[in-house]
């Protein structure tokens, strides 16, 4: 069944100096079923983020939905608003912040977080809420002493669960991850990830994991969208992805990665950079760093075209021959 | 070492230090403090056996070194004895600054914690009209515009000039409030329900100074912050998760952006006191700051030292008291 | 009043147009970019503005006032006239005379005072910031010392005991009281720099301290070290309409706080002659309220969440 369906989004940033505006997220459409674990990759500042805020409904002044819609569970978001929208929060959509660093309240104990967010959405007395916490917090591997910390009392992999499994209370159809561990060393990185694995599996719930890690995200998604330039460049199941990666952009961004137990490694970066997106060039945006480009790329922004029953790619030259 | 022991200690370091300035500064002088203070008492006129005994006392012909004049000092400090006033003679400054303190501190306390709480108060409307960025708020708004200019405005005139501003408009030609004094001129102070009537009259307009004077920068502050903490991603996740508008804004929010307000208190009192001084200078109120003002202009250094003295010790309570406050409100500066 | 400004249409900004394509030194450049941040907050232009106009008033305070300042030809004690908008003072002078060249006395001090209270706030704030140890717990408990003890009565004590009458004596003893908040701020964003990798650059290549100090870390506190300067001044304003209007000033120097104290003196508020109070008094509030407002768009230059035009 799907949860999740946006088509053609575009999101639009637009400050009072009318110079910078910029199309952050440009004509992006995606579908994620339930109980789907998916994967969003790609650089700093290719809107990825933006598309997460925007799909669960906390876009800011100066960014705004310009143009196509977001379905969740049949309901057109932006028709929402008010209270509507704050119910929505619960057995709906829910995000999980950048650094879970930040994401708590300094003055508030973790207690009292559990406290807020319960109690936001249903009369439900305190040694209930207790119950559920402690609960909650056993699940993403917490002993029950969290509740009476502050957040500044605990380190960073442990706010992040609490964060978790504050989201988790809400009951939430849909989670989106937004860059869950970025902020974290390696070794706490691999827990929290497997925790949201885990409870994903356990729970049920659709995960949509942004990350600018590939091989993080191939590793625990079901199916990765890559994002160039505010588009989605590349749709595909993770198995497939490792196997035959499509795009360009995609063939680059695996071969970043070194077996460790090779002889001989041979790094090769991506020359360039990302294009500045308040400067909309014709044609295909990955063209000026693509080492397979025609010059029939110039012409227009590649569509998504289907290789495979469930894979698609956004290149002219790549998807050459295969069926539409 | 615990925040409190260290507060306690910089305490008792501070005030020694404000005795130790009291000590030397008019040592300080070519002469001896005493030749320096005949002198000037001297130009308004032949000076009296009794007076000149009295400044001999108090700032201490040389006998003994330096050194043993600074114990004795120290000693005569910490057991209250100030000396006689010059002015009020023979009366003794101790006398004189137990009368007035309480009168200074219940008006400039009373005003000037009102002062904070509502200007903190209307800081936290102004941010939430202005729309702090928070998801379905309205941006921009009359309220913060308004509440912001004016604000400015009155925070940044001096305390004695909104003083002078009152007295003329509301006491001078409306003749609404008296003119001066803290009470009746030919009354005695008394527990009487009259007498606290009228002193709560005259006091009216030396309150609405400094309460007119303090609040702007208790809003702007409180505003500045607020909005920096609307900002902030633990808002954010609050909001992402379904809470109250209003629960975002009070515990979230505001809880956060009082922080540095009630630092920033505790760092004001300083000016707080200067600007009430002149207040109560402009009304000729009966509290340490006209206290002080007579004891400038008539020159009277044993007076103008403690009341020095009595000043710089309320701050120092008050400083302390504030970051004990502080203490209880943030739990990362309770580290023990 | 609804719609935000245009950040970029200041007063100043054509000149910063031009200057952006040439090659005028870059310290310029960056003052007027500054500047110019600073003119889009509609209070800092208000408060500019008002700066501007007194600033003229001084420089030609000798051609736009009626008569000297001091002549003490005319008939004493005069209520407001055609012949003296302000009326004469006890001592038979022009009190409008007085109230133009007294903003050269007001400005002098305001200048003076927060440019050397701030130069000794960077001096102490900054070296303060970059060492570690005993130095810097020595000068952080002086700094303290002279934030908690109360300004007003300590600049009243120690102007009691100094020789001598007079603008120096108010500016050296505002001074002494002013230099200490601006310290305070320097230093603690001094000791967060101190920790930056680009300190810790120039540190390996061998650059000597005073030279990281000035030369790497100073340049990124431009906006706090301008809201210092600000706030020197309106605290030297305030301080010395103070001293003065309690008697601790010269009573010769022309100034808007002696014009205050005689005032009092003549008592002015018994017999009516209330512009004598209020103009002054007004005067020395626009100076302080101008210093504010311009304090305000400087605020925006370090914050950009408070810049006009930029959501939060």
């Amino acid at each position: 069944m799907t949860l999740l369906s946006v088509e053609n989004l575009g999101v639009v940033y637009e400050p009072a100096d009318a110079q910078a505006r910029v199309r952050s997220v440009r004509d992006v459409s995606l579908r994620i079923d339930d109980g789907e674990f998916v994967g969003l990759v790609g650089e700093s500042g290719c809107g990825k983020s933006t598309l997460g805020y925007a799909l669960t409904r906390m876009l800011r002044p100066p960014a705004r939905l310009a143009s196509g819609r977001v379905l969740f569970g049949g309901t057109d978001i932006a028709s929402l608003s008010g209270e509507r929208l704050r119910r929505m929060r619960r057995r709906g959509f829910a995000l999980v912040l950048q650094s879970g660093m930040n994401a708590l309240n300094p003055v508030r104990t973790v207690g009292d977080h559990f406290l807020d967010v319960l109690r936001a959405h249903e009369r439900i007395s305190k040694a209930l809420v207790r119950a559920r916490a402690t609960e909650l917090l056993a699940r993403v591997h917490l002993p029950a002493t969290t509740l009476r910390r502050y957040p500044h009392e605990l380190s960073g992999g442990m706010r992040q669960r609490v964060v978790i499994g504050l989201v988790l209370a809400l009951e939430p159809r849909l989670v989106v991850f937004d860059e869950p561990t970025t902020a974290l060393d390696v070794l706490v990185q691999k827990a929290v990830i497997d925790t949201i694995k885990e409870l994903q599996r356990e729970v049920g719930f659709s995960a949509l994991l942004i990350s600018h890690d590939l091989g993080l995200v191939l590793e625990s998604a079901d199916r990765v969208l890559v994002m160039y330039a505010g588009r989605i460049v590349e749709d595909q199941p993770s198995a497939d992805m490792i196997r035959d990666p499509v795009h360009p952009y995609t063939r680059a961004l695996l071969g970043c990665y070194a077996d460790p137990r090779a002889e001989h490694v041979r790094v090769a970066g991506i020359p360039g950079s990302p294009p500045d997106l308040s400067q909309p060039s014709g044609g295909c945006s990955y063209q000026p760093r693509c080492p397979l480009a025609e010059p029939g790329c110039g012409g227009a922004e590649p569509p998504l075209a289907s290789i495979r029953p469930r894979s698609s790619a956004a290149c002219y030259v790549t998807t050459r021959g295969a069926s539409s | 070492m615990h925040p409190i022991v260290r507060k306690l200690i910089t305490f008792v370091v501070t005030l020694w230090a404000a005795v130790t300035v009291n000590f030397f500064l008019p040592r300080l002088m070519p002469g001896t403090p005493a030749d320096a203070a005949l002198a000037k008492l001297a130009g308004n006129g032949p000076v009296s056996p009794a007076q000149k005994q009295a400044i001999e006392d108090t700032l201490g012909v040389p006998h003994g070194s330096v050194w043993s004049q600074y114990v004795s000092y120290l000693d005569d400090a910490v057991h209250g004895r100030f000396g006689v006033s010059y002015t009020y003679f023979p009366a003794s400054v101790v006398s004189l600054i137990r009368t007035a303190l309480p009168w200074t501190l219940v008006l400039v306390g009373f005003a000037t914690v009102l002062a904070f709480v509502v200007g903190t108060l209307l800081g936290v409307l102004a941010a939430w009209r202005r729309g702090g960025g928070m998801v379905g708020a309205k941006q921009g708004s009359a309220v913060d515009r308004v509440a912001t200019v004016g604000s400015t405005f009155t925070s940044a005139f001096p305390y004695f000039w909104t003083a002078l501003l009152l007295l003329f408009v509301f006491a001078f030609k409306l003749n609404w409030f008296p003119i001066k004094g803290g009470y009746q001129a030919d009354t005695s102070p008394n527990w009487s329900f009259s007498f606290i009537v009228d002193a709560a009259f005259h006091s009216v307009l030396p309150a609405v100074t400094i309460l007119v004077s303090g609040l702007g920068g208790w809003l702007l502050g409180m505003r500045n912050n607020m909005i920096n903490t609307l900002g902030a991603d633990y808002v954010t996740f609050a909001e992402a998760n379904g809470l109250r508008g209003r629960t975002v804004a009070l515990r979230y929010a505001a809880r956060n952006a009082l922080l540095p307000s009630v630092t920033a208190f505790g760092m004001a009192l300083g000016l707080v006191v200067g600007g009430s001084l002149l207040t109560e200078v402009v009304f000729a109120y009966p509290g340490v700051g006209y206290l002080l003002y007579n004891a400038v202009v008539n020159e009277d250094f044993p007076l103008m030292q403690a009341l020095f003295l009595v000043i710089t010790l309320s701050v120092l309570v008050a400083n302390l008291i504030v970051d004990l406050l502080y203490g209880l409100l943030d739990p990362r500066a309770r580290r023990a | 009043m609804n719609a935000p400004a245009d950040p970029l249409a200041t007063p100043i900004a054509p000149v910063v147009a031009r200057v952006r394509g040439s090659r005028l030194p870059r310290p310029l450049h960056l003052f007027l970019r500054a500047a110019n941040t600073v003119l889009a907050n509609r209070m800092a232009r208000i408060g500019a503005g008002i700066l501007l106009v007194m600033v003229l008033v001084a420089i030609f305070a000798p051609l736009v006032a009626p008569y000297s300042p001091t002549d003490t030809g005319f008939g004493r004690s005069l209520g407001p006239s055609a012949a003296h908008w302000l009326g004469t003072t006890g001592s038979g002078q022009d009190a409008l005379a007085r109230l133009l060249f007294g903003a050269r006395v007001s400005l002098l001090v305001a200048f003076a005072a927060g440019v050397l209270a701030t130069a000794i706030a960077i001096a102490v704030g900054l070296f303060a910031g970059y060492l570690h140890g005993v130095a810097e717990e020595t000068i952080n408990f002086v700094v303290n010392l002279f934030l908690v003890i109360p300004a007003l009565p300590l600049m009243i004590v120690i102007a009691t005991y100094l020789p001598g009458r007079g603008v120096g004596v108010i500016v050296l003893v505002v001074v002494l009281t002013g230099w200490a908040w601006g310290a305070r701020v320097l230093r603690a964003q001094t000791a967060t720099l101190r920790t930056r990798d680009f300190v810790a650059a120039a540190e390996f290549s061998g650059e000597r301290p005073h030279r990281i100090v000035f030369r790497e870390i100073l340049p990124n506190m431009v906006s706090l070290v301008a809201a210092s300067f600000l706030g020197a001044a309106t605290a030297a304003v305030l301080g010395e309409a103070g001293l003065e209007f309690i008697g601790l000033g010269s009573p010769d120097t022309v100034s808007w706080g002696t014009m205050l104290f005689w005032a009092q003196n003549d008592s002015a508020l018994l017999t009516g002659q209330w512009a004598q109070i209020l103009a002054p008094g007004l005067a020395i509030a626009l100076l302080a309220a101008s210093l504010s407002l311009i304090n305000f768009g400087v605020d925006a230059l370090s914050n950009p969440r408070l810049r006009e035009g930029v959501a939060p």
